[in-house]
């Protein structure tokens, strides 16, 4: 019988020949990551009762959500993980200083096709973007993976997502998902697998790619596939940390539903508060005053962001009444931008470089919210409260749109910016 | 698994996880600890209100947003009886199953429960009885296999048993 990718990677990982949409396997999990709430699976997992992890290569510990500690009990959690990272042998530990874990994942090559792979993280779908099954779980069941190597799951149904059409300058993977999401609705692929294929998504850079697939979490979806192709397997090839299989869905699989759209004359759009699937377009919202403006996470903190921005910034001041927050995904991308200019022209526009991490994206620190406050962020959420105050509002956008934005104090079309 | 029996608390539709228990408090990680921040920032008073043994009753996507276990933890030690919604966000849902809190998918229930019914839903049967109405409401139940690890009491019971230390 014919399989859509969910099911054929399932399929595997429970050792079986086939099996479809509604079932409930167990399944082998090929890498089980965590970041600071590592600290609430370690507590389950000594509720379980047993000593020893199942395999330490198998699992990952990438500090992210506050780091440096911005508190005296982020510190504690932080040093007793620490401790158990090296009582468990488990050698694959990211510090504070090495970025977000769904970027260290793809950058390190845990992040790889056809294999299973959990985190503790509901944005762990980013590594679905190399044709990983890549799914976020909760510290319960990933303590039962430490214990076990398994989990249960069950087989998704898959939305297929075509996307034609040749991106406008100005236009870019974020206004392409922010517009599936609009259009399906924030629970339109709840507990379902989504595959995203067509000229418009092949042609796109590994970077954009992951966009897609960490976006699509907002729609609900509990895995968002690119489907491996040439591009794929030249990331990460020269990078994988073990075995992968460049799997693809059968063409003649069944899929619950199909959705194309055309992105040729798709316009920069953003995401409303509060809601990430109250989406408009750039032209329906210009000139909402803004007071913050953050560019970066694992959704739009990467070398091609932070280099599209400066484009934009080059030369020019943000406008003084917006704070600009820039949060590299990862420090090699940090290094990177530092390297090419990129971080200078950032400054020299008024950025405040804040370290790579989920820093302000939930109002943790690092930049939260007054009440009354507006902020443009190239981030994944805008739900209330999510940057700060209950009484603040957030607006979602690419990086180019933020940068914009920035300069004007206002939402602002890029478009006019990138003009040659 | 016995029928839960308690006061209806009506939510909306696409409850999120941000509003069930702020990401600040994520650094919150003690069970018992976080029932004192549930729901904080949006409903203030229901910790006030509510009672152990009472049923959440809302809309459809309840659960939507972040992974965080604390949303479905707080709800559980906080001492509700059952979250009834006409539909849940998957990984919530997931989490409800795994630290063995009771729930149910009944579409459509907000038309049916006003807040302070008297409730009583029974998860094998799948009957869902409104005493304060007399109504009676029929679901499907969920499947067997996660009936079962409701019943043991989640995820680590289970586990245990499996791995032979119970």
């Amino acid at each position: 019988m014919a399989m859509t990718l969910a099911e054929k990677i399932l399929a595997k990982k429970a050792g079986k020949d086939q099996v479809k949409a509604g079932e409930i396997v167990q399944a082998k999990v090929d890498v089980a990551m965590s970041h600071e709430n590592g600290r609430m699976v370690k507590k389950s997992f000594e509720k379980i009762g047993v000593e020893r992890v199942w395999d330490p290569e198998k699992i990952v510990i990438i500090f992210d959500h506050r780091v440096p500690a911005e508190s005296e009990r982020t510190a504690a959690g932080q040093k007793e993980l620490r401790e158990f990272v090296k009582t468990q042998g488990i050698s694959n530990f990211y510090d504070i200083n090495v970025g977000v874990c769904h970027q260290v994942l793809v950058e390190e090559g845990f992040s790889r096709p056809g294999i299973l792979l959990v985190g503790t993280d509901s944005h762990t779908t980013t590594a679905g973007a190399l044709g990983a099954f890549a799914t976020g779980v909760g510290a319960t069941e990933m303590a039962a993976v430490w214990a076990t190597g398994e989990l249960w799951l069950r087989v998704p149904e898959t939305l297929k997502i075509v996307v034609t059409g040749k991106l406008p300058d100005g236009v870019y993977s974020k206004d392409i998902v922010l517009k599936v999401i609009g259009s399906i609705g924030a629970d339109g692929a709840d507990y379902k697998a989504m595959e995203y294929s067509g000229e418009a998504i092949s042609s796109l850079s590994v970077a954009s790619r992951l966009v897609i697939s960490n976006l699509s979490m907002e729609a609900g979806a509990k895995t968002a596939f690119v489907i491996p192709d040439a591009v794929t397997e030249a990331f990460v090839k020269p990078r994988a940390k073990g075995a992968y299989e460049m799997l693809a869905p059968d063409p003649d699989a069944t899929y619950l539903e199909e959705h194309t759209f055309d992105v040729s004359d798709l316009e920069p759009q953003l995401a409303c508060p509060h809601q990430v699937d109250n989406v408009k377009s750039i032209s329906e919202i210009a000139g909402k005053k803004i007071d913050q403006a953050v560019i970066g996470s694992c959704t739009n903190g990467r070398l091609e962001d932070l280099q599209e921005v400066a484009r934009i910034l080059k030369g020019k001041k943000a406008n003084s009444g917006v704070r600009l927050l820039v949060v590299p995904a990862s420090w090699r991308i940090y290094r990177e931008a530092l390297k090419d200019g990129t971080i200078e022209t950032l400054v020299d526009a008024g950025a405040v470089i804040v370290n790579a991490g989920c820093g302000p994206c939930l109002g943790a620190h690092q930049g939260c919210l007054a009440p009354g406050e507006v902020a443009v962020s190239s981030t994944n959420r805008n739900f209330q409260g999510r940057m700060g105050s209950a009484e603040s509002f957030v607006y979602l956008a690419s990086p180019a749109t933020v940068a914009a934005s920035a300069l004007e104090g206002k939402l602002a079309d890029p478009r006019k910016y990138l003009e040659a | 698994m016995e029928p839960v029996k308690g006061k209806a608390w009506i939510f909306p539709d696409d409850v999120n996880t941000d509003v069930i228990f702020p990401g600040r408090y994520m650094k919150v990680t003690d069970a018992e600890e976080t029932p004192k921040y549930l729901f904080e920032t949006v409903y203030p008073d229901f910790r006030d209100k509510a009672k152990p043994g009472d049923v959440i009753v809302a809309g459809k996507y309840f659960g939507c947003g972040s992974s965080r276990e604390q949303a479905a933890t707080a709800i559980r030690y906080f001492g509700i009886g059952c979250v009834v919604a006409s539909s849940f966000a998957r990984i919530f849902y997931r989490n409800a199953i795994n630290l063995g809190l009771p729930i149910a998918i009944v579409p459509g229930i907000t038309e049916h429960v006003k807040e302070g019914d008297e409730i009583e839903v029974d998860l094998v049967r799948g009957k869902l009885t409104n005493h304060t109405t007399g109504k009676e409401l029929s679901f499907e139940p969920l499947p067997e296999f996660i009936l079962d690890l409701i019943g043991q009491g989640g995820l680590i019971p289970a586990t245990r048993k499996k791995l032979g230390i119970d």
